[in-house]
């Protein structure tokens, strides 16, 4: 099978499944505490990488804008311009980046494993529905802990470009700050919540999904948890420029 | 009264993955009460018996029956019905890794959304099943081979379902656990009336099965006892797979009088391991 195939039928694959889950929603079991604990152990336990990746990048970018923009003499819009950049593209996709890093390949790794130690069978031979059990709980507590950690990203990211600025470029903290508030405002959040949401839905679809097809043996599971980290990244950053022009054309015209 | 109809049974039955015929047009039935001893090398296709009595594979043509019921076309949801009538007992036991003995024990009771007060003496009572009360907080990796087995087979029990299928229950045991495994199978067939699949390709597990039976003495006390020369099991039956074709099925007697040469070699070779 060649590549293009293979990546059509993954693509049928995924969507069979995320299908499934979504068929799923509305019918009984609904395993709430599931996803209350997905959401403490996937999201809660990944926010201090998160935090750490926003308050360095919040940093570097106040630095690389201060740079350029005092040589146009205007570094009183960095607090903007970081802001901006935070919201708009860097905090979504670092923390979903990092997300797929941590989140999905954990996910892809738990789940392989399972298959090729029967667990998953156990589980349907016990009558419990794997997709409702262990996909659909992981799929909700991505979608909602994406968007939270992006905004605490957001906002350290943004504190830390305060830091660099002011103590680095001797900026005053009330410009920094009102920059920034030029740059919030509603659309700017809706769509900055809007990429981490959908890219949540990609980490924990794609991780689900190279879990559940897992084959040949534990090397699989290595196989197919470096192919989740791979994929989701990818797909991350394609998807991003797709929003992004969505998102500029409609929500921040 | 309705009509006796058989625990398992599968008409005609094949399945191939991609080119590889892993069952080719099976038919066989298992009676209520009765151990259906399945031998064959490593690859004949009988795990995946097991997993088509499940519905977790459908077969390719044929039909299969559970308990009278044609589940060759169910749906995934109508088989959560048919499940709860089985219990499986998997290679390695298969627990879930995440969840200590007991929740593994209380799973299935409580995925069915049983008060919590009715679950810990069905649980209870199956440890004791399989003698391992004593590891009811233990977590699966702190397990022996042989504890995983058991509380995979206590799991199974859970909700009294009337059909077993064991898939190589003793596989890589020391020969006295395999023995004890072997045993709370006996015990299963003949004081609970459990209709059986066991998948296997030890000999030693075959003597135990088709030779020895259970009974109660009047202290209540359970006794095994051999078959000896004077009577004949009839609750346990074989069948040997090879290459997707059913080549024997009968009983232990019949087996170990045929003249088929795949079958006198598969005896023999166990023979020699052992002695």
């Amino acid at each position: 099978m060649n590549l293009i195939t293979r990546g059509i039928l993954q693509l049928q694959e995924v969507t069979l499944l995320a299908w499934r889950v979504l068929r799923g929603l509305f019918r009984p079991p609904f395993y709430l505490r599931e996803v209350v604990r997905q959401m403490d152990s996937l999201g809660f336990g990944s926010l201090t990488i998160i935090l750490l990746a926003g308050g360095f990048i919040g940093i570097a970018l106040a630095l690389n804008s201060a740079n350029t923009l005092q040589k146009f003499g205007v570094q009183s819009v960095t607090g903007q311009l970081v802001a901006t950049g935070l919201i708009r593209e860097i905090g979504p996709v670092l923390t979903c980046l990092m997300l797929a890093g941590r989140v999905g390949s954990g996910i892809a790794a738990e789940l392989g494993s399972m298959l090729v130690s029967e667990q998953i069978d156990a589980m349907r031979a016990l009558g419990t529905d794997p997709v409702k059990k262990l996909v659909t709980p992981r799929i909700l507590a991505m979608v909602m802990a994406a968007p939270i950690l992006t905004i605490f990203c957001d906002l350290v990211g943004i504190t830390g470009g305060m830091l660099a600025a002011t103590t680095l470029m001797n900026q005053s903290t009330s410009v920094y700050l009102s920059s920034a508030q030029n740059a919030i405002n509603n659309n700017e959040i809706i769509g900055g919540l809007i990429k981490p949401l959908v890219f949540g839905f990609i980490v924990a679809i794609i991780g689900c999904y190279m879990g559940l097809s897992t084959q040949g043996g534990t090397v699989g599971v290595g196989r197919n948890t470096t192919r989740s980290v791979v994929i989701s990244s990818v797909l991350i950053i394609a998807v991003d420029t797709l929003l992004t022009k969505l998102i500029l054309a409609t929500l921040l015209e | 009264m309705e009509p006796i109809h058989p625990a398992i049974e599968f008409r005609e039955v094949s399945l191939a993955f991609d080119e590889r015929v892993i069952l080719n047009r099976v038919s066989f039935a298992v009676r209520q009460g009765e151990a259906k001893i399945v031998m064959g090398g490593s690859g004949t296709g009988k795990s995946t018996l097991l997993r088509l009595v499940l519905g977790l594979l459908k077969p390719d043509t044929g039909r299969i029956f559970v308990d009278g019921e044609d589940i060759t076309a169910y749906s995934e949801e109508q088989m959560m019905r048919v499940r709860q009538k089985i219990g499986m007992v998997f290679q390695e036991g298969a627990l879930f890794d995440s969840l200590p003995v007991y929740d593994n024990v209380a799973y299935r009771l409580r995925e069915q959304k049983v008060p919590e007060s009715e679950i810990e003496p069905v649980v209870l009572r199956m440890l004791r099943f399989v003698d391992l009360e004593h590891a009811v907080d233990k977590m699966p990796n702190e397990l022996s081979g042989g504890m995983r087995r058991r509380v995979g087979i206590a799991r199974a029990l859970v909700g009294n379902p009337k059909i077993i299928l064991y898939d190589e229950p003793t596989a890589g045991l020391d020969p006295i656990t395999a023995r004890t495994i072997c045993e709370l199978a006996v015990k299963l067939r003949d004081l609970e009336d459990v209709s059986s699949i066991f998948v296997t390709h030890r000999l030693q597990d075959i003597d135990v099965l088709s030779s020895e039976y259970v009974i109660r003495d009047d202290m209540g006390n359970l006794v095994f006892e051999k078959e000896g020369n004077r009577m004949c099991l009839i609750n346990t039956k074989f069948i040997m797979l090879k290459e997707g074709d059913v080549i024997f099925s009968g009983t232990d007697e019949q087996l170990r009088k045929s003249e088929n040469p795949y079958i006198i070699r598969f005896l023999d070779s166990d023979n020699m391991k052992r002695n």
